[in-house]
C-alpha cells in the first residue's frame, strides 16, 4: 500500500525561554492509504498536537509532514477533522450542517447542475448511513451527544476528504453509545475508505478500531511504541474478550503507566490512611 | 394519636434553596413586588405632613400625564426622544459591529483598538458636552452625538467579547472543510456570535436611554429629558415623575421587542424542552 501521510522528524515547540515546552520531538511515522491508525498516550504526550499539525491547524517547528508527497500548508478540505464537541453550527439544521462545505467557494468551483444533484444525493446518503434521516430538519441542540457526533462525522465526510482526523470524537459519550459509534466508524471506514488518524485516551477503543496503535510518551512528546493489532480486518464486539485483545490492552496500559512519569506512592497512601484512622 | 410521620421526603417548598415556584405563585409575587411600593407611595404621599411639591401622589402623577398628553403635546416629546436615542444607538451599532468583528478575530486590531476603547469608555459622557457643542454645534446631531458617545465604546468592547466567545472548534471545523478567511468570518464567526450580539444590543439600548437626559441638556427645547429638566426649574415634581416613569416604560417595551426579535431570529435557542 502506498504512503498517504508521511511524518518526518516532526518537532513542535510552544513558547520561548522559560516558558519553552517541547510538545513533540523527532516524531516520524508513515500512515498508509486507507489505514486506520489510533494514537494513545499519557496526557501531555502531544497526540492531539500531532493530529492538529496533520490537519494544518497547528504548525510544526521542525521536520516535514507530507500528504501524498506534498508538504501541507495549513488546513484544507482534503483533511477533514472531527472534534470532541462544540463544532456543529447550532443555527443550521442537521442537513444544513452536513451540506456546509457546499456553501464554501472551494465546494462551488466549477460546479455543474449534475454536481449539485450529486451533492444533494450524497448528503442524503450520508444522512441515512449515519442513521440521521429522521433528524434531518432538527437543530443540533435537539440531539443527543451521540447523534451530534454522527452529524459532525457526516459533515466531515461530505467533501470526500482523503484523510479523516478525529480528536477524541467519542470522549464525551457514554459507554453504550460509544460502542455503537465504534461499529459505525468502522463501517464508514470500509465504505468511504479515508485514511483515518484517531486520537483517544481509551485503550480499548484504540485497539478495537485500529490497524495500528501508536503509543506516545510525554516530556518531550514522542512516539514510544507502535503496535500492530492482531485482529482480523472485520471487527466484532466479541473480539474484545479474546486473549489477544486483552493481552495487548494490558501491555499498552502498562506501557502508558510506565511512560507517564507518574507513580502511585504506596508509602504516601499508607501514611494518609494512618492519619485518617488516628483522627 | 397522630398518624405516623411519613418516611418519604416531601416535595421541596418554595423556600428551599433554589426551590420551585409555580406560574401562579410567580405572578402573585410579581404583583406583590409592584403593588406594595405603589401602595406605600400612595400612603406616604396622601399623608397631610407631606408637601405635594416634595412627593406627589400617584393620582397627581396620573393627572399630570393626562394634561401633558392633552395640552402639552406629550407625543411629540416622546417622539423626538425616541428618535434621538434610536438614531444615536443605531449609528453606534453600525460602526461597532464591524469593528468588534475585527477586534474579536484579529489580534493586531485588538491590540490597537481595545486599550484605547477601554480608556475612553471610562470618560464621563456628560463631560463631552462642551466639546460636542464646540465641534458638532447645538443642532439635533449634538444630542445624538452624546447618546453615541455614551453607548459606542461599551458596545464595541462587549461585542468584541461576544465574537471572541465563538467556540474555536466551530472555526477550525470550517477551516478543515476548506473555508477561506472571509468565509470563516461571515459564515461561521458572525453567524455564531449573532445571538450574543443581539443580547448586547438589548443591554446597550438600555444604557442609551440613560443618556437621554444628559443629551437633552444640550440646547434642547423638546423631549422627555428636556421636560424633566424644565419641570425641575418650575418645581413640577409630578411632571418629573411622569417623565421618569415614561422613560422606564419605553425602555421596558424596547427590551421586550428585543427579546421577541431574539425568539424569532434564533428559534433553536428557545426550544421548549
Amino acid at each position: 500500500m502506498s504512503t498517504k501521510i508521511s511524518i518526518q522528524h516532526v518537532g513542535k515547540v510552544f513558547g520561548e525561554g522559560r516558558h519553552r515546552v517541547e510538545a513533540l520531538k523527532d516524531v516520524s511515522l508513515d500512515i498508509a492509504d486507507n489505514e486506520f491508525v489510533t494514537f494513545v498516550g499519557a496526557s501531555g504526550c502531544g497526540k492531539s498536537t500531532l493530529l492538529r499539525i496533520i490537519g494544518g491547524l497547528e504548525y510544526h517547528t521542525a521536520g516535514d509532514v507530507l500528504v501524498d508527497d506534498q508538504a501541507i500548508m495549513g488546513p484544507g478540505a482534503d483533511r477533514a477533522m472531527v472534534f470532541q464537541h462544540y463544532s456543529l453550527y447550532p443555527w443550521l439544521t442537521v442537513m444544513e450542517n452536513i451540506k456546509f462545505s457546499r456553501r464554501l467557494r472551494h465546494g462551488r468551483e466549477n460546479l455543474s447542475a449534475a454536481d449539485v444533484e450529486a451533492a444533494s444525493g450524497r448528503a442524503d446518503a450520508l444522512l441515512s448511513l449515519m442513521g440521521l434521516t429522521a433528524a434531518a430538519d432538527a437543530w443540533p441542540n435537539q440531539l443527543s451527544g451521540g447523534m451530534q457526533q454522527r452529524v459532525a462525522i457526516a459533515r466531515a465526510l461530505m467533501g470526500r476528504p482523503q484523510v479523516l482526523l478525529m480528536d477524541e470524537p467519542f470522549g464525551a459519550l457514554d459507554a453504550q453509545t460509544r460502542e455503537v459509534m465504534h461499529d459505525l466508524i468502522l463501517h464508514v471506514h470500509r465504505l468511504e475508505k479515508p485514511t483515518l488518524a484517531f486520537v483517544t485516551h481509551d485503550v480499548e477503543e484504540a485497539i478495537y478500531l485500529a490497524d495500528r496503535v501508536v503509543l506516545m510518551a510525554p516530556r518531550p512528546g514522542r512516539i514510544d511504541t507502535i503496535y500492530e493489532v492482531p485482529l482480523p480486518a472485520e471487527r466484532e464486539q466479541d473480539m474484545k474478550h479474546t486473549p489477544e485483545f486483552l493481552s495487548l490492552k494490558k501491555e499498552i496500559l502498562a506501557r502508558i503507566r510506565e511512560t507517564s512519569g507518574m507513580k502511585t506512592d504506596q508509602g504516601m497512601l499508607d501514611q494518609l490512611n494512618l492519619q485518617g484512622s488516628t483522627v | 394519636m397522630q398518624s405516623r410521620p411519613s418516611t418519604r421526603p416531601r416535595r421541596p417548598g418554595m423556600w428551599a434553596i433554589r426551590g420551585p415556584l409555580s406560574r401562579r405563585q410567580y405572578w402573585l409575587f410579581a404583583a406583590l413586588g409592584l403593588l406594595v411600593p405603589l401602595g406605600l407611595w400612595w400612603g406616604v404621599s396622601s399623608g397631610a405632613a407631606v408637601d405635594k411639591v416634595f412627593l406627589p401622589g400617584p393620582v397627581d402623577v396620573f393627572n399630570r400625564l393626562v394634561t401633558w398628553f392633552t395640552e402639552d403635546d406629550l407625543m411629540s416629546d416622546m417622539g423626538i426622544s425616541i428618535y434621538r436615542v434610536t438614531t444615536g444607538f443605531l449609528i453606534s451599532a453600525v460602526i461597532a459591529l464591524p469593528l468588534a468583528l475585527m477586534i474579536g478575530t484579529f489580534r493586531p486590531v485588538q491590540a490597537v483598538l481595545e486599550p484605547l476603547t477601554d480608556f475612553i469608555r471610562y470618560m464621563p459622557a456628560v463631560a463631552f458636552i462642551p466639546l460636542v457643542m464646540l465641534w458638532v454645534g447645538i443642532e439635533e446631531s449634538s444630542k445624538i452625538s452624546i447618546i453615541f458617545i455614551g453607548t459606542f465604546f461599551q458596545m464595541v468592547l462587549m461585542m468584541a467579547e461576544d465574537v471572541r466567545r465563538v467556540p474555536l472548534a466551530q472555526i477550525e471545523a470550517a477551516q478543515t472543510m476548506g473555508a477561506q478567511k472571509g468565509e470563516t468570518i461571515s459564515l461561521v464567526i458572525f453567524q455564531a456570535a449573532k445571538p450574543a450580539l443581539l443580547d448586547t444590543l438589548r443591554v446597550t439600548m438600555g444604557w442609551a436611554w440613560t443618556y437621554l437626559v444628559v443629551a437633552e441638556l444640550v440646547a434642547a427645547n423638546s423631549g422627555l429629558g428636556y421636560s424633566i429638566l424644565k419641570a425641575q426649574r418650575f418645581l413640577q415634581t409630578d411632571k418629573i415623575f411622569v417623565g421618569i416613569i415614561l422613560i422606564g416604560l419605553i425602555g421596558l417595551v424596547m427590551d421586550q421587542l428585543f427579546r421577541l426579535a431574539h425568539r424569532k431570529a434564533f428559534p433553536w435557542l428557545h426550544l421548549r424542552s
